[in-house]
């Protein structure tokens, strides 16, 4: 396969996969918003941009975190590359691109969503509730999926769709879960009371493992299960470890298939080991923060292993 | 202007490839036809057919508007156009191997010498070059419009890389899809064939040196490109690699492209993009668009370049005067189709005539496309007769004038009903091994009544074209 038609097919999973993460804060912030804390309804929003990283380009362009402002920021804002309109109009650019190398059940998913987009920003925002807007951005995100696993040749085609899918699912479920760090991070007397327990209950209904976290653990909601459940997990479809064992199925997958062996397996091996051997203890231990950064950018080190081995075209 | 030849109505009677089609235009409901034509829009736009038009601002992805209204020819119709449309292919590939070669028809005097060897689209960089089984143009698309029951004329000939291809594939998927009863009624000629033989007519010119199955692949410019979706249809349908210039490098004496298993060879090329942009080191140096070094890997027969650089110069207008003599002077035979008599304003005494008769004639650029910068006389007001009059004689060689001919007209839905409007046709041919041509080709109409100008974007719409079975 052509290494710019595999960049597109990576890509074009990253962004639909980002897309549902900006639907997700935006849910994350619009429940937590909804009770009263003590440090403001200022800090809540604010650490939701933070874990986005895009904070800055919201004060530049907005100034004060207007609830308005930042639907308009997470969902439309053309001017924020994370926001839902952007990732989705930059994935169905990458799959206009790589047509052929996608099946037209995926395609369709892709050029209707930017046909839905086009028509929502055409129509009055009174019309549209918050909830809509998060549940269509998921929405689509299942359906790509779905027409994926329903359609898709396993070549290695498919193999980079699910690299671009789990990478960014890792890197995003670290964000989210940043979030909750940032919210509570002013005053750690918070940690096991009520609202603590609250925030850590939103947080689980926004990535939609409310219930499975209940099914899983039962009793009473601790941050220890939380930080389990979300970073170890094996069961848990967005935990990080299941992100870098789906990814490290892929790479296998791809070095079996073209039977030579690469950077981006032994990378992916590697932080898998790390992730395999944690304790929920280590990770408090260090600091979840910590724990998180040092995720992230391991996550995007071996985002670049994949570039170089595969993506780049430079491949000898 | 002679009275227009309606396809479908000769004098009051429905001419027999039409017989059917009578019945379903007048038994279809005012309703039935909204939903359809709603339906066939919605299609386009899921599937993505659409096309860009700059710098006119509004929706960038614009579709073509399709007419379910088809376009029909009687098999004995068309078997006259296949002889003459191939013909021409052949005559227009002997004068592209010649004038790069041995240039015999110059030297008997039959074209200028000026008007080949200084034409911008000569290129000197394959002068003694010749291609893989001779050919250079490997898809001709020929557009004719007709007068009359058996008059058809060629307006012009495309040898570099005729677009549309993928409308006259998809305008049958969707009536197909629309109206299956029309076509258990007809006995209408498949066309879906088309991407295997162009597969196969590009295989066949692989580089005698390719070992095993040749590697094809499109060249395109990429996505923003107005024609983007055509060329990753063909490779869909052809299920070859479509690569930008950037995915493809020459080492050693071979192309390869850049894949995440390492390079592989390329051995066929087919280029959407001009031969000025194909190698920075041969042509323009700022191309960003082509490959470093192809054009040295072409000449020495490493890989194929479709349609070859240089085809160009045979669908010059100003050279297109003498296909018909190409067609006596290489193959010894009479022209099948004809030519529309055209004047050269860049000879005083055709100028002349030009300047006299202008209300009446078609004015076109000579590397003009797109029905752009074209005077249509006799739909234009005085005054803008006058304006073009005064660029005619800022630049008279840069032009061509042809009589205004009364294209032929075919039943169209529009506001109203049914109304006849315009069309034209643009087959494909294919020439590798074998000259292959697809029952069928693009029907573009002139939605707007009394318009001549069939260009999409100038308001033309497609049709389907059928090809009736004897």
């Amino acid at each position: 396969m052509l290494s710019r038609t595999a960049d597109n097919l990576y890509w074009l999973a990253r962004y639909v996969e980002r897309a549902e993460t900006a639907a997700r804060l935006l849910d994350v912030g619009a429940r937590i918003s909804l009770l009263p804390s003590s440090h403001g309804y200022r800090s809540e929003w604010d650490s939701l941009l933070r874990a986005s990283g895009t904070a800055d380009g919201f004060a530049k362009k907005y100034g004060d975190p207007v609830q308005r402002n930042l639907e308009s920021w997470l969902f439309f804002d053309r001017d924020n590359p994370s926001s839902v309109a952007s990732c989705m109009t930059a994935a169905r650019e990458n799959g206009r691109i790589v047509r052929t190398a996608l099946t037209t059940q995926m395609w369709d998913v892709l050029n209707t969503a930017f046909q839905d987009i086009r028509t929502m920003e055409r129509s009055p925002r009174s019309e549209m509730a918050l909830s809509r807007l998060t549940e269509w951005t998921m929405r689509q995100a299942s359906l790509l999926r779905g027409a994926m696993e329903a359609t898709h040749l396993r070549n290695d085609g498919y193999d980079f769709l699910n690299l671009g899918f789990y990478l960014e699912r890792a890197d995003n479920t670290a964000r989210l879960l940043d979030v909750k760090y940032y919210v509570l991070l002013p005053s750690l007397d918070f940690v096991g009371s009520g609202i603590d327990n609250y925030q850590w209950t939103t947080l689980l209904r926004a990535m939609s493992a409310h219930r499975a976290f209940h099914w899983a653990y039962g009793g009473e909601v601790t941050a220890a299960k939380i930080a389990h459940f979300l970073i170890l997990n094996p069961q848990m479809p967005r935990s990080l470890i299941t992100c870098i064992e789906g990814a490290n199925a892929h790479l296998d997958r791809l070095s079996r298939g073209y039977r030579r062996r690469t950077g981006a397996q032994d990378e992916g091996r590697a932080m898998l080991a790390g992730l395999a051997e944690l304790r929920v203890e280590d990770v408090f231990e260090e600091g979840l923060h910590e724990f998180l950064t040092r995720f992230i950018r391991e996550v995007a080190g071996l985002g670049g292993a994949v570039h170089d081995c595969y993506l780049s075209g430079d491949v000898r | 202007m002679t009275a227009t030849f309606n396809e479908m109505f000769d004098g009051g009677e429905v001419r027999v490839p039409y017989a059917r089609l009578d019945a379903w235009m007048r038994e279809m409901p005012a309703e039935l036809r909204q939903m359809k034509q709603a339906e066939a829009e919605q299609l386009f736009r899921r599937i993505g057919i659409t096309f860009a038009v700059y710098g006119e601002g509004g929706d960038p992805d614009r579709l073509i508007p399709f007419d379910m209204f088809p376009r029909v020819f009687s098999g004995a119709e068309w078997a006259r156009l296949e002889r003459g449309i191939k013909q021409r292919a052949r005559a227009l590939n002997a004068f592209l191997v010649d004038i790069y070669g041995r240039g015999e028809i110059v030297r008997a005097g039959r074209i200028p010498a000026a008007l080949v060897y200084r034409n911008e689209a000569y290129e000197k960089a394959v002068a003694g070059f010749l291609p893989p089984k001779g050919v250079y143009s490997h898809i001709v698309g020929i557009d004719l419009v007709r007068t009359g029951p058996d008059d058809f004329f060629v307006l012009e000939d495309n040898c570099r890389t005729p677009s549309g291809v993928s409308y006259m594939l998809e305008n049958r998927e969707i009536m197909m899809r629309m109206f299956p009863d029309l076509f258990r009624e007809n006995r209408i000629q498949p066309v879906d064939t088309y991407p295997e033989l162009l597969r196969r007519t590009l295989a066949s010119v692989a580089p005698a040196r390719c070992e095993g199955e040749p590697k094809v692949v499109i060249l395109t410019p990429g996505h923003f490109n107005s024609a983007y979706y055509e060329h990753s249809f063909l490779a869909d349908l052809m299920g070859v690699e479509l690569v930008e210039g950037q995915d493809l490098f020459v080492e050693g004496d071979r192309v390869w492209a850049r894949t995440t298993e390492g390079p592989k060879r390329v051995d066929v090329i087919y280029r959407r993009i001009d031969d000025a942009f194909l190698d920075p080191l041969c042509f323009r140096p700022d191309s960003m668009l082509g490959v470093p070094g192809l054009m040295d890997v072409y000449r020495s027969g490493g890989v194929s370049i479709c349609s070859a650089p240089g085809a160009g110069v045979a669908d010059d207008k100003a050279v297109y005067t003498f296909v018909p003599e190409m067609v006596r002077f290489y193959l010894g035979e009479d022209p099948i189709l004809k030519n529309v008599p055209t004047w050269q304003c860049g000879r005083s005494d055709e100028l002349k005539y030009v300047l006299e008769h202008l209300p009446e004639l078609v004015v076109k650029e000579v590397h003009g496309s797109g029905g752009y910068g074209m005077l249509v006389g006799p739909k234009c007001t005085a005054a803008e007769v006058e304006a073009f009059r005064a660029r005619i004689l800022d630049d008279p060689a840069n032009y061509i004038a042809q009589p205004t001919l009364a294209l032929s007209a075919v039943p169209t839905f529009v506001e109203s009903g049914v109304a006849p409007r315009h069309v034209d046709l643009r087959p494909y041919c294919l020439v590798g091994e074998r000259i292959e041509l697809v029952p069928g080709g693009l029907t573009r109409v002139a939605l707007r009544e009394g318009s001549l100008v069939v260009n999409s974007s100038q308001g033309g719409g497609v049709k389907d074209t059928w090809v009736l079975a004897e």
